[in-house]
This record gives structure tokens, sequence and C-alpha cells, in this order.
């Protein structure tokens, strides 16, 4: 650990920690926040005594949401999402990185298939042409709308791959040599060898499909297959009185006071708080993954 | 017989990247093939080559819009703010979290600040909403009882942009600073002990070694999000703009997602978005160039 030498003067130090710790304060407030307010009745958020402690504390909120078959619905498309998606994901992924992991010597199209992926970075048709192109393969409304368009995540593949380059050339001699195949090589000494950074992979993806929102929007026709960000996002953030069916309007009117909101809120927040503690190790991992070069 | 030999032993590796190729093939360059449309007037029911060609009609009518050069800028002048302040505050704070000796301390603190980074702009806009609310947020009740003025985060559009750059702030400072001060770990302690034994006060410290120490880290973010700079954040805008707000909220993304898929003027959003692609295109190429050059950064 790089630290100045020099010990700090206490007066420098002490003002460091202050204001690092405001810094955190108002880092953390507004979630807190929203968190109290979805323990509170809804006359205690009106009055406005509620800032970071639940006032007249109740469950209603989320006995009203949990009620809601729309909510419940659309949280389980967002489970079926993401159980669906992380394990296609991951295949992809790492089928993909072993090849471009290969010097030049050993797979000649390398060069070739890693502007083949790289290209698709750099350039993009736009959102007219990928919409027109989902519609195309007869996707909308489908629950693979949400998962193969972005079944190989790039950016996670090129991570992959710098993380494979790493493995020391002489176990694969060694195992070659044995006899042993691609698929074998891949298997036993690839994959073994890799658990961190397929760990991080896997928290991405995970992260990425619970969080993804704008491809559930535009590409589920019908409200009832939103997964549960589309579902918030039309519920909290932009209620389209077009999209939705009276029955919705009636219910909305009640679900859109501040603390079933909040409690929504908190309910999608959930399994990132669940998952945080792997997701803050590894995430860390990644990041000095991402900068060490083969 | 040796070539045979060789295929053979590739032939694996093209079988693996079969799958992940079909998939790319279609969603990603079937689009760049849908770029067509951007020359036609596109109507669904023909499909992309039975709709009639119109040449350059739709870029013509995308010059002639009233707001094309407002959004351009919108787009520029959010965008480089956040890259601004996606430096400074990381930097800044990652220097001052280095000069904590308390490791729980600083444990909590990086756990605290780097939480919104994980959450969706749906979940954190929900929370902005609520609280900066006007009428019942808890911002403006702050402001009130310092007897401030009531302020309209985001309905305001003098005040909009700036709660667009807070606010990015918030979701993603976190991230930036456990990279540099990852970037911090890496710094020679020796090089501190002789400027100790030298007599170099903290501030020398700082500007000789620390900062010169993060300073590839600085260059070769900030080149790599030069290519960014037509970006302003589509998730953080949809879900916090409104009409009121589009003279200085309006991007070229949500430009593009309204004209296409809420009035279905599909040629002209398509033309928009190829040409902000093409655009991006030479930004990214130029400053991952850059970036090779100042930072010795390759992708591979």
């Amino acid at each position: 650990m790089a630290r100045n030498m020099l010990r700090p003067a206490p007066f420098f130090n002490i003002l460091n920690q202050i204001l690092l710790a405001i810094l955190a304060i108002v880092c953390a407030f507004p979630i807190v926040h929203v968190l109290a307010l979805s323990f509170s009745t809804s006359t205690a958020a009106a009055s406005g005594h509620v800032t970071l402690w639940p006032v007249e504390f109740t469950l209603s909120s989320y006995r009203f949401v949990t009620d809601t078959p729309a909510f419940g619905r659309a949280f389980g498309v967002s489970l079926q999402r993401v159980l669906l998606g992380m394990p296609i994901n991951m295949l992809l992924t790492i089928l993909v990185a072993y090849p471009l992991a290969k010097e030049r010597r050993q797979f000649r199209a390398r060069t070739f298939f890693v502007w083949f992926f790289l290209v698709t970075i750099l350039f993009s048709g736009g959102l007219i042409p990928w919409y027109m192109v989902i519609r195309l393969t007869g996707l909308i409304d489908s629950i693979w709308a949400l998962i193969l368009p972005g079944a190989v995540p790039i950016f996670n593949v090129i991570l992959m791959i710098n993380f494979f380059r790493n493995i020391p050339p002489a176990l694969e001699e060694a195992a070659y040599m044995d006899g042993a195949g691609h698929g074998t090589l891949l298997w036993r000494i690839y994959l073994p060898l890799s658990v961190p950074v397929i760990a991080t992979v896997s928290l991405f993806v995970i992260v990425g499909h619970w969080n993804a929102w704008f491809d559930g929007l535009i590409l589920m026709n019908s409200p009832s297959r939103y997964p549960l960000q589309s579902y918030l996002q039309t519920i909290i953030i932009n209620p389209d009185p077009k999209m939705l069916t009276e029955r919705d309007l009636e219910i909305l009117k009640v679900i859109n006071n501040r603390t079933t909101r909040a409690a929504q809120i908190f309910i999608a927040m959930l399994p990132i708080l669940v998952a945080y503690p792997f997701l803050q190790r590894y995430f860390t991992t990644g990041i000095t993954l991402g900068s060490v070069k083969g | 017989m040796l070539k045979n030999k060789k295929l053979r032993r590739e032939l694996p590796l093209y079988a693996m990247l079969a799958p992940a190729v079909v998939v790319v093939l279609v969603y990603a360059y079937g689009p760049m093939i849908g770029i067509v449309i951007a020359f036609q007037r596109f109507l669904p029911g023909k499909g992309l080559f039975g709709s009639p060609w119109i040449g350059l009609d739709n870029f013509r009518f995308m010059f002639q819009m009233p707001t094309i050069w407002q959004v351009v800028g919108n787009t520029i002048l959010i965008a480089g703010m956040k890259i601004i302040a996606g430096i400074f505050v990381p930097v800044t704070v990652a220097l001052m979290l280095n000069d904590v000796s308390s490791r729980p301390f600083k444990r909590s603190v990086q756990t605290i600040i780097y939480l919104p980074h994980f959450l969706s702009w749906v979940i954190l806009s929900g929370i902005l909403i609520d609280i900066l609310s006007p009428s019942e947020g808890i911002v403006n009740q702050l402001l009130e009882l310092l007897g401030l003025e009531t302020i309209f985060f985001l309905g305001d559009d003098r005040v909009f942009p700036f709660t667009l750059v807070v606010t990015d702030v918030w979701k993603s400072f976190g991230f930036g600073t456990i990279v540099y001060l990852a970037a911090l770990t890496g710094i020679d302690p020796a090089l501190y002990e002789a400027a100790l034994v030298d007599g170099a006060s903290r501030w020398q410290q700082t500007r000789h070694i620390t900062l010169p120490g993060i300073s590839s880290t600085i260059i070769l973010l900030t080149t790599l999000s030069l290519g960014n700079i037509l970006n302003a954040g589509f998730d953080q805008v949809f879900n916090l703009y409104s009409p009121v707000v589009y003279r200085t909220g309006d991007i070229i993304d949500t430009l593009v997602y309204r004209t296409g898929l809420v009035n279905n003027q599909y040629g002209v959003a398509t033309a928009v978005g190829l040409l902000k692609s093409l655009v991006a295109l030479l930004l990214i190429g130029t400053s991952y160039k850059l970036a090779q050059k100042a930072a010795n950064y390759t992708i591979f």
C-alpha cells in the first residue's frame, strides 16, 4: 500500500475524514430516505416528517405491491430473463474467448474473427434497424428478444480473452502432448483456472440482465410481458396512458402514491443489495483483470 | 498432409465460434444492412427492400428539423460536463481516501459510494424524482429549512443539465474512484521515503509523486471517454426528462427514439442514428489512437 510516508498532520487528517464521511452520507441519503418512506404510512409521508427513519412503521405498501398481480408477473419475467440469459451469455462468451485467446499460429483465422467481433463495438446500425431486425426474426413479445440480440457481450469476451491469455502456455502444451483436444483443454485446464474471471463476468451478466429496461419496453408489445425494470419504468417514471388499460389506470392511481412507489423501488433493488458483497469483491477483481494485458 | 492435420486441429475452434458468429451476424451485422432505411421512405408493410428509395431526403429533412443543432449542442455540452466531472471527482476522492489510515473507515466509504453504480437508471430515477420533487421532495424541504428558494431540478430547463451531471456523478464516481485507487497502489513507496528524507511537504509529495504516478491512468481514461462525447447518457436522460426541459435536455439518442419509435418516422430516425454512428466511429478511432500513443493502450 503506497501511502504518503509523512504522517499527515492531525488537522488535515481529521478534516479529510470528515469530508469523506459527509460525501458518503450524501450518497447514501437518497436511498435510505426512500427505504424509510416505503415503511411509513402515506399520511406520514405526505406530512413530510419522514427523513431517514420510518414514521408510523407499516408494511402496508409492501403488502399492496406484492398483492398486485402485475408486479409479481414482472418480477417473474425478470427472474426468467436472468436464469435463461446468464447461462447463454456465459456459454457463448467462453466459446468465443477460447479460440480468440489462441496465438495466430495456433488459429490462423484469429485476426479475422477478432475484427469480426470488434467491428460491432465500433459501429452499429442504430436503434431503428436493430428494432427492425428483431421484428423480422419474429422475436417481438417473446422472452428471447431480451436474450438473443445481446447474447455475445463483447466487453466480457475481451475480459475473458485477457484472462485466458495469462494462463501459462506450458500447461496447454503438456496437455497437448498427452493428446488432449481443444474441448478437453478448455474444460480441464482453462475453466478450472478461470474461476475468478468467470465469477466476475457472471455477476456482470446477472446485473446487466436484471437492470435492463429499455429492450423490454420497446420489444414487448404487451405490458404483461415486461420485465420488472420496464414495468417500473412505465408505472413510476413515465406512466403512459396509451399503453395501459382502464383497469391498469385504476391500479396506477393507488400504486403511484409515494410510499408504494418507494416499496416497489426497494423490492427491485433488493436482489442487487443481497448480491452486493459479492459484486463489490468481484467487480474490483474485474477492473484489475481488465487492466492486465497478456 | 501436414496442412490437413493443422486444419483438423483448428476445426473445433471454428465450431466453438459458430453459434456466436450466427448471433452477431444477425443482430449486429443485420442492423448494419438495415441502414438502407435511411435512404428510403420506409413502409413496414413493404419491408427492407420493397420500400421506395428517396435518396438523401431523410438527411435533408433532418437538417431542417428546427431543434437539430440545439439537440447536438445539448448532447456535447452534457457529455462534456460529465467527462470533466467524471475525471475530477474520482481523482480527488481517490487521493483523499488514499490518505486515510483507518482501513474500516476507508472500506465503509468505498462500499457506500460504489453502490449506485449497480442500480439501474430506472431505480435511481425513481428515487430522484421523489427526492427532487418541488412540492414534497426532501431536498427542497431541506432548502426551505435553510431559508433558500425551492429549485425545480427536473422541470427548470436552466437547471436540468446540471441535475444530469450531478446525478451522473452520484451513480458513477465510486467506480472511477476504485480504478484510481488501484492505480495509486502501484506507486513505489520508496519514492515517498525519498521525498520524506528530502523534506518534501504533503502538497509537494502529491504534486510530484502521486499525480505523476496516476497520470497515465488519467490520460488513458480521458482519451477513451472522448469517444463518448456524443453519448450524453440515454438511460439517464430518458428517465429524467420531460417536454418542459427539451430545450436544454433533449439529446441525440432521445431524439432518435422519439422520431423513430414514437412518431414512426423510421427513415429520418435511422438517418440521424447513422450520422451519429459515423461521427462516433471517427471519434472512437481517434481516441484509441491517442490512447495508444499517450498510454501504450491496446484492447488485447
